[in-house]
């Protein structure tokens, strides 16, 4: 698609230049998110299984061995049978990053999302976990709808997608503090940590620890939950933020929750954070849990 | 190393008896699923003194809501949810007497009090481990309020139920002894 775009009326006349559009239709998109919600489910990735397998060396306890033994076998039978890994199949949650030269035609991005979801979680037969009033009803949505969406807008001509469903048994674990700059990172540390020991084995460890610091009070939460979508192999390029992640995720492996809270070494598989900027008298922190079953997958239309 | 043992259910005092917190089961017989909604209905007929849809005495109820069946197969995913949510309920189920349940995480001090006074146990299936454990369900017939799709009752046959006894009838939790002992200060 083109547009002209008037850059200004000069003496001689109209100055005008021409900006190219992509064009991408929302039935791509669709199916896009279809695609993924099924795949997220069934596929456990791979840097996700290679830390659980380095975990299984380093875990002392015998019944932490045989549940970490457990959760890999499920993974490789999930991917055989084309089963979703784990029973709890999520909240759908979509980020897309939508490049601001992308024109998205043929219909409503939020509504084509939402299709994308139900069509997923329908035909890859998904557990529907949404409820619709959450006060008064709690009636289910039958189709898993609405999904929990994120839009940025970044440059370029690309739409990215990436689905990463939540359960509940982890997302219940998740907090947001406002600490002041004066909790300082000592602070920042013991929250992390008595947020993951106040949790036990409630979110199915071994869990990843997503961590935001900054921004305020909803942008944490949402820093917290982008931090998981780190793969487990990448440390934090930030040399000091690395230091602090592996602090945290020394001190939560010193508790003894162990995998499924049941003792052991194994409670935590990676501690991720994201920060931004914030406010002189604000020091937000939120801590996102994610059980073992770190399920996200990402498409570039 | 940790003791396995086959055990087949309706459970009773003498079976449970012999359960330690730590032992590793593989479960096999008939089990009852329920979670939030089904145990807040089975809890008030209990009050209002009817009938359940099943008889509790000696069964075991296993905290699950499953993912749809694909076609030709008994159960979709069927790993266990957390337990906590059903403790408001689960004291006035093993009174009326339910010996076992199964799911993940820590039970309250009410339930521990009602394990112990039932001679009761709780085992822990690990969690998001739900197509290994579907791999031992070998029937599945649905009992009561159909209405709760994911949340309704259902019987279970299964053979080789994959579980650890967390909480066992003397009231040894292997949720405080098993953090205690591998717990670095």
């Amino acid at each position: 698609m083109v547009i002209i775009e008037i850059l200004g009326v000069a003496h001689a006349g109209m100055c005008m230049r021409q900006i190219s559009l992509r064009e991408v239709n929302v039935s791509e998109i669709t199916s896009v998110v279809k695609r993924l919600c099924i795949d997220a489910n069934i596929y456990l990735d791979k840097d996700v299984v290679e830390k659980i397998e380095e975990s299984v060396e380093k875990e002392d306890s015998p019944i932490g061995r045989e549940i970490l033994g457990q959760i890999l076998a499920n993974a490789r039978m999930a991917a055989e049978e084309q089963m979703p890994m784990c029973q709890d199949t999520g909240v759908a949650v979509v980020l897309v990053e939508l490049g601001q030269d992308v024109h998205v035609s043929g219909g409503d991005l939020n509504k084509a999302i939402n299709e994308g979801v139900r069509q997923g979680y329908r035909d890859g037969y998904l557990r529907k976990s949404m409820v619709d009033d959450p006060v008064f009803d709690r009636k289910n949505t039958q189709d898993n709808t609405p999904a929990v969406i994120h839009i940025e807008i970044v440059p370029g001509d690309a739409v990215k997608i990436t689905l990463a469903p939540k359960g509940a048994g982890s997302e219940n674990m998740s907090e947001v503090r406002m600490m002041k700059p004066a909790d300082g990172i000592e602070g920042i540390k013991d929250f992390v940590v008595d947020r993951v020991r106040r949790s036990g084995g409630m979110p199915c460890p071994p869990i990843v620890v997503g961590v935001g610091v900054g921004g305020n009070f909803e942008q944490c939460a949402y820093l917290s939950k982008k931090a998981l979508l780190r793969p487990l192999n990448l440390k934090n390029p930030d040399p000091r933020l690395n230091a602090l992640e592996e602090e945290l995720l020394l001190r939560i492996n010193r508790l003894g929750i162990g995998p499924l809270g049941l003792g052991g070494r194994t409670t935590a598989l990676a501690v991720q954070i994201l920060t931004m900027p914030c406010h002189i008298a604000s020091m937000p922190v939120a801590v996102n849990l994610q059980c073992h079953a770190q399920r996200h997958k990402t498409a570039t239309i | 190393m940790t003791k396995e043992v086959l055990l087949r259910t309706p459970l009773n005092e003498e079976k449970n008896a012999k359960l330690e917190a730590g032992f590793k089961v593989l479960l096999s017989g008939k089990i009852y699923t329920a979670r939030d909604a089904a145990h807040k209905r089975l809890a008030q007929l209990i009050k209002e003194g009817k009938s359940l849809p099943f008889d509790p005495r000696g069964q075991v109820i296993y905290y699950v809501g499953p993912t749809p069946e694909k076609p030709g197969r008994i159960v979709g995913s069927a790993g266990p949810t957390t337990s906590g949510r059903m403790d408001p309920y689960t004291p006035t189920l093993l009174d009326a007497g339910v010996k076992g349940t199964i799911g993940k995480g820590q039970r309250s001090r009410e339930v521990i009090d009602a394990i112990i006074r039932n001679k009761a146990v709780y085992f822990a299936a690990t969690g998001g481990a739900a197509v290994l454990i579907a791999k031992s369900i070998r029937n599945s017939k649905l009992v009561a309020y159909d209405d709760l799709g994911p949340e309704a009752i259902r019987e279970l046959v299964i053979e080789n139920f994959p579980c650890i006894v967390a909480i066992d009838s003397r009231g040894r939790n292997l949720y405080e002894e098993g953090v205690k002992k591998y717990q670095i200060p």
